[in-house]
């Protein structure tokens, strides 16, 4: 029964990680490399109504983190105020409401996450969930680098910027949203970041910054995941040392060059 | 100058920033199939945003008329990836739909014979390998018409050749119509059939052989720095 229960979370944290160090490459692309973490805290609200009322953890830090995201969307085009200062004003007000719900004693798991708790249903669902995402980042994601190269060109080529950024913040929001139960909503960050990073050190194409991207994710889930069964520590940090292992790696492989 | 069906025509178009800021004022003209068209100015005259207008990425008043069906190349003025960028030049020209042969051929055209390059990064190649990717890739879809946005640094396009001989080349080889701005006024005797001046204000605009006579450059010159100082004299003068 434990063996079946550590096969669906590792599961779960080798889709997660895979999903979110393929769509980690747009976020640094875009300059976004903060707001995952930003993303992180918008799902905190969501995360203490959850445990509050004893409903599905990651259904509350979808809905949450959907609303801000649209209400960052909408309000970025209508006021031209900056992502970046409205993430920032946006992901603050939601840990500040969060803390006024969130107790003591659950503190921790929305944190740094509990990969411990998973359930086959949920881990059914969240990888048809991240194959979706997977699939829908991939359909948009050579228009998405063009529009980051040149908005003219992009533009004139027909390509629908703010209907794509879109799509993309909210396939953001499903990573972070399944991710939390992995590494919580603190570490959320770095699991989208760190493996993109690394891969964007050794690419030379494209090709190799994006599923690198995925490649690394995979692997900081599934040995972070080992570790955490042989030392019994939290498996959300061991996960992203893991991936920060990797990335320490690869700078020195990129001096080298 | 080459006489062919107009392909574009402009009427009192005028631009401005948020509804406030008037950038272009009542601008008017047209160009042919087949004709050169040098938009020319100083900095800040409006001449990328006249661009970026016809390209239909900016609200405006007054007409601007595309021959129905026409098939528009841009090479924009701003794109300057980051030097790591993990992006091969193979990749950046498929992000259109184009087979590896067609790709080797239009980097031929430009001057870019080297087989090693479609493997480089999009950042590594020199600025002047960069504008002539940007050329290229704007010809994938074989367009009727060029507009092409100088960047404000020079560009060392290598050797004898230079861009605009490069696009007088390709506009023969191609039958294109290429709209061009620029800043440099040496550019007009390479590659310009007309011309329009600009500084907000249309300041003047007619062929090359009206423009070119002896002392005309000089003159355009002269009063093109006048009207940048009295931003309010509104008086073309080659209309």
């Amino acid at each position: 029964m434990i063996e079946t229960q550590f096969l669906n979370s590792l599961l779960v944290a080798i889709f997660v990680g895979g999903a979110g160090g393929y769509l980690g490459s747009l976020m640094i692309t875009k300059k976004m490399a903060l707001s995952g973490d930003a993303l992180g805290h918008l799902a905190l609200p969501g995360i203490a109504i959850g445990l509050l009322y004893n409903l599905n953890l990651t259904c509350g830090a979808f809905i949450t983190l959907a609303l801000g995201i649209l209400f960052i969307w909408r309000l970025e085009i209508k006021t031209k105020i900056t992502t970046e200062a409205l993430t920032g004003i946006v992901f603050t007000t939601s840990t500040a409401a969060a803390f006024l719900f969130l107790k003591e004693s659950d503190l921790e798991r929305a944190l740094i996450g509990d990969i411990t708790s998973i359930g086959r249903k949920e881990l059914v669902l969240s990888v048809i969930m991240l194959c979706a995402v997977y699939l829908i980042i991939r359909a948009i994601y050579k228009d998405m680098i063009l529009a980051s190269l040149s908005e003219d060109l992009a533009k004139v080529e027909k390509v629908k910027i703010n209907r794509n950024n879109l799509v993309f913040l909210l396939s953001v929001a499903v990573i972070v949203a399944l991710g939390i139960k992995v590494v919580g909503s603190l570490l959320i960050g770095a699991l989208v970041i760190i493996p993109a990073a690394t891969a964007k050190n050794i690419s030379r194409n494209m090709r190799q910054y994006s599923y690198g991207g995925a490649v690394f994710g995979i692997l900081g889930g599934a040995l972070g995941m080992w570790l955490y069964k042989i030392t019994g520590l939290p498996a959300g940090p061991l996960i992203i040392l893991t991936s920060t292992l990797f990335f320490v790696i690869s700078v020195a492989l990129r001096t080298g060059n | 100058m080459k006489k062919g069906e107009t392909i574009l025509s402009v009427k009192n178009l005028s631009v401005s920033l948020n509804g406030k800021e008037k950038i272009l004022e009542d601008i008017n003209f047209e160009v042919k199939e087949g004709e050169n068209l040098i938009i020319m100015g100083p900095n800040g005259a409006g001449k990328s945003v006249l661009l970026k207008t016809l390209l239909g990425l900016m609200d405006y008043s007054g007409e601007i008329k595309w021959k129905s069906g026409v098939k528009i190349g841009y090479v924009p003025q701003r794109f300057s990836p980051e030097k790591r960028f993990p992006l091969n030049i193979e990749e950046f020209f498929k992000f259109k739909k184009i087979k590896k042969d067609k790709i080797k051929e239009l980097l031929d055209s430009v001057g870019l014979r080297d087989a090693g390059i479609l493997k480089k990064t999009i950042g590594e190649i020199s600025s002047g390998q960069l504008q002539r990717v940007l050329i290229a890739w704007s010809l994938i879809n074989d367009p009727d018409v060029l507009l092409f946005d100088e960047p404000t640094a020079g560009i060392d396009i290598g050797g004898e050749e230079t861009v605009y001989k490069l696009l007088s080349d390709i506009e023969k080889k191609k039958d294109l119509t290429i709209i061009f701005v620029t800043h440099d006024l040496s550019v007009i005797h390479k590659l310009a059939d007309s011309v329009l001046c600009l500084n907000k204000n249309m300041v003047c605009y007619g062929a090359l052989e009206e423009i070119n006579e002896p002392g005309m450059l000089a003159r355009l010159y002269g009063h093109e720095i006048k009207i940048y100082k009295h931003t309010h004299d509104r008086d073309s003068i080659f209309k």
